[in-house]
């Protein structure tokens, strides 16, 4: 059986004329008939068909310097339909757009190609350019010169030519099959989902609250404050982390338009921008949030002790717990693997304890369901684990630890009052050693970005361990210090020239530790003074790079967010929307974006309530279109679709013409899913068609392999048909 | 298929041609991606634009062949991964299925391919695209009476 021949047994040719037709390929010429004579006005513009109008773009050099677009216009020029085919520097500029409009409006174009950029990048300006000029703005289509073309192929222009004007020939071919299609218009909830209670999430609510939204925060630890509450002070002013954070932590609690929702997963969402759909699940605390009044008793009741994860490991916490003094909502937690209630049902010592009887061990978690208009995700990070049995040997040596540890150290509400000591022997350390870019700028383990933060919270640390303790030798190995901030080169002069801070340029090559003392020697090499050193320290501090957070993977695929190489998630465009995503209606704050540190976060995070701001100020916001729709005339109702589509939007039913099928369009994501599963043809995925995407793969070959005799068949199957 | 000369050698160039159906999430952003950081990757393919991987028929699939495509490439997101849920799975389906076809029919299996291509690896897109190209030179053009 050959391909044809299957094809019809799949029913899939003779009932698709469109993929059984030539449909551009040029079929008078294909069929031997003669060339129809036109009008000079209507050029190649056949008369039957859509006049189009093509516009290429230069893109300055980034693509005219690889594409020879004066050859990619010509041959436009000769595609059927085009009347107008035009060269732009910059076809996105102003200038550019305006003489689209003096184009269409000149030629009556009533189909626009632009070849140029992405349409992921530019296809809403276009848009909004063509429908200026009187055209529906879905009567455009992108052809991807750069990303797709130029850029790819740079050294190989000519080719780059030929595959440029393939590419032309596709868009015009699908153009000419484009139909006008009218957004569609749904109301927007007035209120808005932040993900991540970090210094990023707190300030996107605050700023969203303040502008009148409503605003659910969703944290799934205990507490807000993310990381920057465990930090001790800030580079580059040293102002204290939790004197500046605590305020904002407290006003969002008691912000009359935001709920806070801690201790709490997102564990759903569907629906759009302006109507999102959210399941949350509140895991239950096993104390009752509105009785508890954060008094402790409970905790000084409770028999266990176990290691404080906000300490990092330093210091205790009890069963019942809160991570820390400053933790909001001031509600304990208990941990359930380690209450001994919840082992061997013996115990409640806290249930004695509480006098408010807050405490209740039969509590299940309860799924709160929410409406939103947008959705900010402030996931933040994690920090490097630095490998088991890797060079920095911090699972062998107690006495190497990481920049985070150090905080909790440092930190006057930490596990030791502020007071440094090294994990072995409790001592305060008199020489310490920084080892910089710690899981960062390492092809080896597949992280190539600069984590941001790490030379300057060294600094930060150095300078900090000097304050404390002046006789402390402190010497950084480092690759590179990038002091690129406001007051950060500033804070680098300051730890070198007034704190007498050593910066050895080497990545250290073996570390090997004194059985007695459990001092560490480090060998590196200093590239700066081309020798291999060998030097003693008390305690080393990995300055351990930032990691897509565990959090936030699970968000994204909740949300199916797209990453960056880096595996942070992905901002729409990384220069004009950075803090979009590409679904409507998501926006990025803080570290789940990339690594960056708190002004930076911050900034974001009112970036992203701004944009957010924006959708819901409106009443209405648009959608796109590009829903399928089911011709009742050609459904058998076999009910295929309703077995394929993701989102339950194909709906079988009884009619007086038999069983038939219809789409929900509210429901209808637009996948086209179904459309390809239907046996009959009868679904339309709209912008993407059976006959658009035909025509697009006709053209592509060139007509390649579109004998006369094969066209003629396929012509009069589809007459048939 | 496109036939040239090699002046040098005086032999035909053979240049086989790839049609991929890359869905707009994934692996159309991964392509992107691969132009954006200026990877180069063999001129041969030309990509056509779905939403999702899912609407790939395997109508289009046959369509590109029967109109002399030297190989088809279905592109979608990771496994777990697609913006549309699971639509990435109804493509891997589809694929088995078209797999297995397009063998019975005489074609050789690495003319037709069905790949997970993530927004973030440019790399992989221009890896299999040049992977691709290489295998199909190989193979040259496809059998008359195949398709
Ligand atoms: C050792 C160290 C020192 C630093 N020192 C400084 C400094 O001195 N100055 C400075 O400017 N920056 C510093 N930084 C950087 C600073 O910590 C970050 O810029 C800041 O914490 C980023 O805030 P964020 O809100 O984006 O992320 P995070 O602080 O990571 O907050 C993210 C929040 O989201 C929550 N979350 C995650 N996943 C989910 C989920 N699925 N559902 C619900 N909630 C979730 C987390 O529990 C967390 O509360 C330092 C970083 C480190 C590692
Ligand atoms: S798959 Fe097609 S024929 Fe079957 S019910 Fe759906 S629309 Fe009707
Ligand atoms: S296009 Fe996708 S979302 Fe819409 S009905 Fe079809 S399968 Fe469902």
């Amino acid at each position: 059986m050959d391909l044809a021949t299957f094809a019809g047994s799949l029913g899939l040719d003779a009932i698709t004329p469109a993929l059984a037709g030539s449909d551009n390929v040029n079929s008078s010429e294909l069929l031997g008939g003669n060339e129809v004579k036109r009008t000079p006005t209507e050029a190649n513009g056949n008369s039957s068909g859509p006049r189009i109008g093509v516009f290429i773009c230069h893109c300055g050099s980034n693509i005219a310097g690889t594409v020879d677009t004066s050859k990619v216009r010509e041959a436009a020029e000769k595609l059927p339909g085009v009347v107008a085919a035009k060269e732009n520097k910059y076809t996105c500029s102003d200038l550019g757009q305006d003489e689209i409009i003096a184009a269409i409006k000149e030629n009556k174009v009533e189909r626009v190609v632009v070849a140029a950029c992405s349409p992921r990048m530019h296809e809403p300006t276009f848009r909004s350019c063509i429908q200026e000029a009187g055209l529906n703005p879905y009567l455009l289509q992108m052809v991807n010169l750069r990303e797709q073309c130029s850029w790819v192929h740079s050294r190989e222009k000519d080719k780059a030519t030929e595959k440029a004007i393939d590419l032309v020939r596709m868009g015009v071919a699908k153009a000419a099959k484009l139909v006008p299609l009218e957004a569609r218009e749904v109301p927007v909830e007035q209120s808005s989902l932040v993900i991540g209670g970090g210094v990023a999430g707190i300030q996107a609510a605050l700023d969203l609250a303040q502008m009148g939204f409503k605003v659910y925060l969703v944290e799934s630890e205990p507490s807000i404050g993310g990381r920057m509450a465990q930090l001790d002070k800030t580079f580059p002013t040293g102002d204290c982390a939790i004197c500046i954070l605590a305020p904002k932590m407290v006003e969002l609690a008691r912000h009359p338009n935001i709920t806070l929702l801690s201790y709490s997963e997102v564990e759903e969402v569907t629906g759009f921008i302006g109507s999102y759909e959210v399941k949350v699940r509140r895991k239950a605390r096993y104390v009752v949030e509105k009785k508890c009044v954060g008094c402790g008793v409970c905790a000084d009741s409770c028999p266990v002790k176990v290691d404080n994860e906000f300490d990092m490991g330093f210091g205790k916490r009890k069963a019942i717990y809160v991570p820390f003094p400053q933790a909001v909502p001031l509600k304990y937690t208990i941990d359930k693997d380690n209450c001994i209630h919840f082992k061997t049902g013996k115990c409640k010592a806290c249930v004695k304890a509480c006098a408010n009887e807050a405490i209740d061990h039969e509590m299940e978690d309860e799924i709160v369901e929410l409406k939103v208009g947008t959705i900010i995700c402030a996931t933040g990070f994690d920090t490097y684990v630095p490998m088991k049995r890797g060079v920095y040997k911090y699972w062998e040596y107690q006495n190497v630890i990481t920049g985070l540890e150090l905080e909790r150290l440092l930190n006057a509400s930490g596990p030791t009052g502020g007071h440094l000591i090294r994990p072995s022997d409790e001592k305060t350390p008199k020489r310490v050693a920084f080892i910089q870019c710690v899981g960062s700028r390492n092809k080896k383990i597949g992280v190539n970005y600069c984590s941001r933060v790490c030379c300057m919270y060294s600094m930060k640390n150095a300078q900090i361990i000097k304050e404390h303790e002046p006789d402390t030798e402190i010497a950084v190995y480092y690759n590179d210090i990038r002091a690129f901030g406001k007051g950060f080169e500033e804070l680098y002069h300051r730890v070198r020239e007034e704190y007498g801070i050593e910066f050895i340029r080497g990545r250290p090559a073996k570390l090997s530790e004194d059985p007695e003392t459990n001092s560490i020697t480090i060998r590196a090499e200093e590239t700066l003074l081309n020798k291999i050193t060998e030097r003693q320290f008390d305690l080393i501090v990995l300055a351990t790079g930032l990691q897509p957070s565990e959090g936030g993977k699970r968000i994204g695929k909740i949300l199916s967010l797209s990453l960056s190489p880096d595996g942070f998630f992905m901002e729409a465009h990384p220069k004009l929307r950075p803090v979009d995503t590409a679904i409507d209606g998501i926006y990025l704050a803080g570290c789940a974006q990339g690594p960056k540190d708190i002004p930076d976060s911050v900034a974001q995070a009112k970036a992203a309530a701004a944009s957010a701001a924006s959708i819901m100020a409106g009443k209405n916001v648009k959608i796109e279109p590009l829903t399928a729709l089911i011709d009742e005339s050609l459904c058998v109702g076999c009910g295929l679709c309703e077995e394929m589509c993701p989102y339950g939007a194909p709906e079988v039913f009884e009619s007086d013409k038999g069983t038939k099928a219809k789409i929900v369009e509210a429901l209808c994501h637009g996948c086209g899913t179904c459309a390809a599963a239907c046996p009959q043809k009868a679904i339309t995925a709209n912008q993407f068609t059976d006959e658009q995407i035909a025509s697009e793969i006709v053209s592509a070959l060139g007509g390649i392999g579109v004998t006369a005799e094969k066209a003629k068949k396929a012509a009069k199957k589809a007459e048939e048909a | 298929m496109e036939k040239g000369v090699d002046l040098e050698e005086r032999r035909p160039i053979y240049e086989p041609k790839i049609v991929a159906f890359c869905c707009n999430w994934c692996s159309y952003a991964g392509a992107d991606l691969a132009g954006t950081t200026r990877l180069q990757y063999p001129t041969n393919v030309r990509i056509v634009r779905v939403m999702c991987s899912g609407r790939v028929d395997p109508a289009f699939v046959l369509k590109a062949f029967s109109l002399g495509a030297d190989g088809v490439l279905v592109a979608g997101c990771h496994p777990s991964d697609c913006h549309y849920i699971n639509g990435n799975e109804k493509a891997a389906m589809r694929g088995t299925f078209l797999s297995e076809f397009l063998e019975d029919a005489g074609l050789e299996p690495q003319r037709f391919k069905v790949e997970w291509i993530a927004g973030s690896e440019g790399q992989k897109f221009a890896n299999i695209v040049k992977q691709m190209v290489a295998e199909l030179e190989a193979l040259g053009p496809i059998a008359e009476g195949c398709a």
